[in-house]
């Protein structure tokens, strides 16, 4: 047999300290809240002691924030403002690896997607948005379009570095400014990209970054003085905010859950299915937002397709996250790998018939199998609810109008997959499916030129390309 | 003058197409701006809202289904159908709204504009909102505006047809079907609206209006799970925020009313974008 | 058609006349290019150090069909090949001998003499190789020639206009008696993947190949560009994995032409490896058909070994 030697990414790539500060008013600063200990869940050892805001640290990131605004960014022209972003899509790149390390260690996630993945598409959402600074006339928004303000903003833990990239970006290309609380176990990356706005010299205040659990979450996106919210994370939590700002003129953007069905018609190229179910499922271990988590497969093909399902997904390389050969890494906290232990066990309760990757695991740290459960019916929590994790569900259709009802069966519309090598079947499917992102015969393929957002429960309003400036434009 | 007595109309509500009365059997009256009789109206309750919402449902398909040139050409027969009654809603305008005959004409006029202006817009958001993506990789990605669903809409409480026809118009405009709340005092030029709706080849539930007390029908809409948004213009202030909350309960896409409202000024885009989904697809490109 | 060989009765019916195997061969699932070519190079990143390293190295080395096919060739360097496929490290005796050498008809003599008792495979070109365009028993003359010359491995041509232009019995008829005139040599079918330029097409010429009794599908002759490429051997690999799913048997596979670098050889083994599965890493089932590989191997297995880089002077140019 050859086993592959393991090829651990260096961790002192990442320059990791012992300590984090919140970053406000173009400082790093401590903050006054209790600290918090960030872990590596790959090895449940504490990476670094990272302090945290407190409500009146909220406050004054908040001000610094309206001071900038007020004195210099929502004056300053906006092919200035380009250049600023332009520096720190370049200084993303230039810190690549460092970045990508960093977020391996305190997400868990896979050195070959922070690496491939996460990085690279962080600095292309910066380069991408800095070019629209000065061009805001052109975004079909009326001649002159107008910045909301300070921009509150609460980003999730499975993309740390990536979808602060997303909420930055946009927002000062716009001209607003920030304040941003990057998730409770992922801070690091975000206080990097503190760094980095330094090391781009912005103006203080432009963006403010501040760890914190969810309590400072939501008193950033109830202070009086934040114009606009925007949130990625849970559907429940995004309705607390919905509820939150009711009756305020906040403007707000959600992208929260999603059930995504990905689906496989007989006459599908098989063999890139099967890729795509890997991709769509058991990149990031699951923690995806618009995971493929729901295959439905043509009956016809369905014995086929799962047998070439399980023998490749047996390949795949469960462990170190650093390992450059590692294919799914770390859940990202205990608490996310109860919560899939326990809809797991709710599948194989309600009767669905579960086949578990025979992969080694490491001793230490959050982990989990790729699983897959067959004969699942849409009535099963397995097929409804997010799992956030690397579980499949497995269900079939005979006809396509089966296939369409299933998929749009779900509260969730964030994203879809078909396959077939149909091109009229393929728009077909497209036109109906009701999903913010309907990928055929690929899947979990982004870009800061194409939008991406939900339908229903996924939430509401777009990130990406000139549909995406909408939400922080006042129009 | 004659001593004919004039034929009353009776003033019900316009569902699935119909002109049901309510089904919890009330009525109210509705009044000129003096206070003088003008007709009872049909106070639609929480049921007539739920067979409202299931009748917009019903509608959606076929209506965002069809081509957008067949909306444009429905939207301006609904003109063509409005201009024919241009004195009827000219009177009535007059009598709900307490202005001159000469200024309710200009509301009448320009409601008949408005019709033919989202008539145009049909078959033109998709090109102006939509985009083929320069992603960085071998795929072909597009992006297309689509409607969002059933949009329930609280309309403007002062213009009751200028405004009814602004706010309803954009929703319908894109493929939306629509559940409206009327003004609550001034309703009789929306109903008159619905019949020259059920003349115009606009497909039975594509609009559901709904006479009656906005406050007791609104948190009904908004709250209902089968709804995707709701329009917040003719909402009393001091139910607002309580709607907004309601409707976070299944993430509705909510526009917010806007401080005092001037229908009679140029419309924008806006309210059609309110109640778009973007859809962007992916595909790649390959022998 | 001709009588194909035997076949599990799943697969009998593909190839009972000319309308049943295009019916097969178009009713194969497509291939996307995009996919295979973004798994191919999500594969290609697999990092391979220390033991592994060494171990596929080795492996690489065993898989060699060591090759020649120039107008210029003669006797005299047909031996150098051979002497080099017998140890291709002289100083280094640990080194793996290499799985063949591959010459033309009129060279398999020397070969064969070069190398018996060792162990080693004379695979030769044949069937009016590399463009195949000649008659069919001109082509079974040369296959024929081959064996009686001492061939134990025949690599045949496709003939790629009759596949191209949808005759698919014509070359299946012609794999099947090359196959008959092989006797007991092995018979490497080449595609020449270069000219058929679509997945699909690779996918099919593949199973129409193994429907007629190729013991390998080979990528190229090395005369046409592209040669091998990663993508092309995941849809070859993807191939015999799916034959084994059908019909239990083993069959191998060969790119050819192109691969020059450690670094590349170890991506078609961890393809080999991922794609096909474990029990395809050995010369029985896969081979490079390769020249200047086989040096750039022993160069960084001595620095595997030694502990520093090793140069070109160090490994012996034949």
């Amino acid at each position: 047999m050859w086993e592959y030697a393991p090829a651990p990414e260096s961790r002192d790539i990442a320059n990791l300290k012992p300590n984090y500060r919140m970053f406000v008013d173009g400082q790093f600063v401590e903050g006054t809240g209790e600290p918090l200990k960030t872990v590596n869940p790959a090895t449940e050892e504490v990476l670094a002691e990272v302090s945290t805001a407190s409500k009146e640290d909220v406050d004054k990131a908040v001000k610094a924030a309206r001071r900038a605004y007020d004195r210099t960014w929502s004056k300053m022209p906006g092919s200035e403002r380009a250049k600023y972003i332009y520096r720190i899509a370049r200084l993303i790149q230039e810190r690549s690896r460092e970045l990508a390390v960093l977020e391996s260690l305190d997400n868990g996630k896979p050195i070959k997607e922070s690496r491939d993945v996460d990085v690279p598409t962080a600095a292309a959402h910066f380069f991408y948005h800095a070019g629209w600074a000065d061009k805001l006339s052109y975004a079909g928004y009326g001649p002159d379009p107008k910045p909301l303000g300070v921009a509150g903003q609460v980003i999730p833990w499975n993309f740390p570095l990536l979808m602060a990239a997303w909420k930055i970006a946009p927002a000062l290309a716009c001209g607003n400014t920030v304040v941003l609380k990057p998730a409770e176990t992922t801070p690091l990356s975000a206080l990097v990209l503190a760094e980095i706005i330094q090391q781009a010299d912005l103006p203080p205040g432009v963006v403010n970054i501040i760890p914190g659990a969810g309590d400072i979450g939501a008193t950033l996106v109830e202070h009086p003085d934040v114009n606009k919210v925007a949130f990625t994370g849970s559907t429940e939590v995004g309705k607390i905010i919905q509820r939150q700002l009711a009756g305020t003129s906040k403007k707000l953007t959600l992208e929260l859950g999603g059930k995504a069905a990905n689906v496989v018609f007989d006459d599908a190229p098989l063999d890139q299915a099967v890729e795509g179910i890997v991709n769509g499922i058991f990149f990031n271990q699951g923690h995806v937002c618009c995971a493929g988590s729901r295959l439905l497969v043509q009956e016809s093909v369905a014995d086929e397709l799962l047998e070439k399902l399980r023998v490749r997904v047996s390949t795949l390389r469960v462990g170190d996250p650093l390992d450059k050969n590692t294919d799914v890494g770390a859940i990202n906290s205990r608490e996310q790998l109860t919560k899939i232990q326990e809809l797991v066990e709710s599948g194989e309760g309600e009767g669905a018939s579960r086949w578990t990757s025979a992969c080694p695991l490491p001793d230490k740290g959050f982990f989990f199998a790729p699983t897959v459960f067959s004969n699942v019916s849409q009535a099963m929590r397995i097929a409804r609810e997010e799992i956030f994790g690397p579980v499949l569900s497995v269900l079939t259709f005979r006809t396509p109008d089966e296939a369409v009802a299933k998929a749009n069966n779900t509260p969730y519309g964030l994203s879809a997959g078909v396959w077939t090598e149909k091109g009229s079947r393929i728009l077909w499917m497209a036109q109906r499916m009701r999903a913010g992102v309907v990928w055929s015969n690929t899947f979990n393929r982004f870009d800061p030129t194409a939008p991406f957002g939900g339908y229903q429960e996924s939430g509401f309003g777009r990130e990406g390309g000139r549909t995406g400036l909408e939400a922080y434009l006042d129009v | 003058m004659s001593d004919r007595i004039s034929v009353a109309k009776t003033y019900k509500l316009y569902i699935g197409g119909a002109f049901p009365r309510s089904e919890s059997g009330r009525s109210y009256p509705v009044t000129d701006h003096k206070g003088a009789f003008l007709a009872n109206a049909a106070q639609g309750s929480r049921k007539d809202a739920r067979d409202a919402v299931g009748a917009a449902r019903k509608a959606f398909p076929g209506w965002s289904g069809a081509t957008a040139y067949n909306r444009g050409q429905v939207l301006y027969r609904v003109a063509e159908m409005l201009e024919g009654r241009r004195e009827q809603f000219i009177a009535e305008v007059s009598a709900a709204e307490g202005v001159p005959a000469k200024k309710a004409q200009s509301l009448v006029d320009a409601a008949i504009d408005r019709w033919v202006w989202y008539a145009g817009w049909t078959d033109k958001i998709a090109s102006v909102l939509g985009a083929a993506n320069p992603v960085a990789g071998p795929y072909f990605s597009f992006s297309t505006p689509e409607p969002t669903g059933v949009v329930a809409v609280l309309a403007p409480q002062q213009s009751s047809l200028l405004g009814l026809v602004s706010v309803v118009a954009p929703v319908i405009a894109s493929g939306n079907t629509a559940v409206v709340v009327t003004s609550q005092d001034r309703p009789l030029p929306a109903i008159t609206l619905s019949e020259v709706l059920a003349t115009s080849d606009l497909p039975g539930g594509v609009v559901n209006l709904l006479t009656g007390r906005t406050a007791e029908i609104a948190p009904w809409l908004a709250s209902h799970a089968d709804v995707n948004a709701l329009d917040l213009t003719g909402a009393p202030e001091s139910i607002r925020a309580d709607l907004e909350r309601s409707a976070a309960g299944t993430v509705k896409r909510v526009l917010r009313a806007r401080p005092s409202e001037d229908f009679t000024r140029e419309p924008d885009l806006s309210r059609i974008r309110a109640y778009l989904e973007t859809k962007t697809v992916w595909h790649p490109m390959g022998v | 058609m001709a009588a194909p060989t035997t076949l599990p009765s799943a697969l009998a019916d593909a190839v009972r006349d000319e309308s049943s195997l295009r019916r097969f061969l178009h009713g194969l699932p497509g291939v996307d290019q995009v996919g295979v070519e973004q798994r191919a190079a999500g594969l290609g990143t697999r990092s391979i150090k220390k033991a592994s390293k060494m171990q596929a190295i080795d492996t690489a080395i065993s898989m060699v069909d060591l090759t020649t096919l120039e107008g210029a060739d003669t006797p005299g360097k047909v031996r150098s090949l051979a002497a080099k496929a017998r140890r291709p490290d002289p100083e280094r005796p640990d080194v793996p001998k290499v799985a063949a050498v591959c010459v033309y008809p009129d060279m398999v003599k020397t070969a064969a003499d070069e190398l018996k008792g060792t162990g080693i495979n004379v695979a030769s070109v044949a069937t009016a190789f590399p463009s195949g365009r000649s008659t069919l028993e001109i082509k079974l003359a040369d296959t024929r020639f081959a064996v009686e010359q001492g061939a134990t491995e025949v690599d045949m041509v496709i003939d790629r206009g009759a596949f191209l232009s949808g005759r698919y019995g014509l070359v299946f008829d012609e794999i099947v008696r090359v196959k008959e005139a092989c006797g007991d040599a092995h018979l490497k079918v080449i595609l020449e993947t270069g000219e058929l330029v679509t997945y699909d097409n690779v996918r099919r010429a593949s199973w129409l190949a193994l429907l007629a009794g190729g013991d390998f599908i080979k990528t190229s002759t090395g005369k046409v560009q592209p040669a091998a490429t990663l993508p092309v051997t995941h849809v070859m690999l993807q191939a015999v994995r799916d034959w084994h799913t059908q019909t239990g048997e083993l069959r191998g596979v060969k790119p050819a032409g192109g691969i020059r670098t450690t670094k590349d050889a170890i991506k078609y083994l961890v393809a080999v490896h991922e794609v096909a599965g474990p029990e395809w890493l050995n010369n029985h089932l896969f081979r490079f058909g390769a020249s200047t590989l086989l040096n750039d191997l022993l160069m960084q297995r001595r620095t595997q070994t030694d502990g520093h880089y090793s140069g070109p002077d160090y490994v012996t140019v034949d």
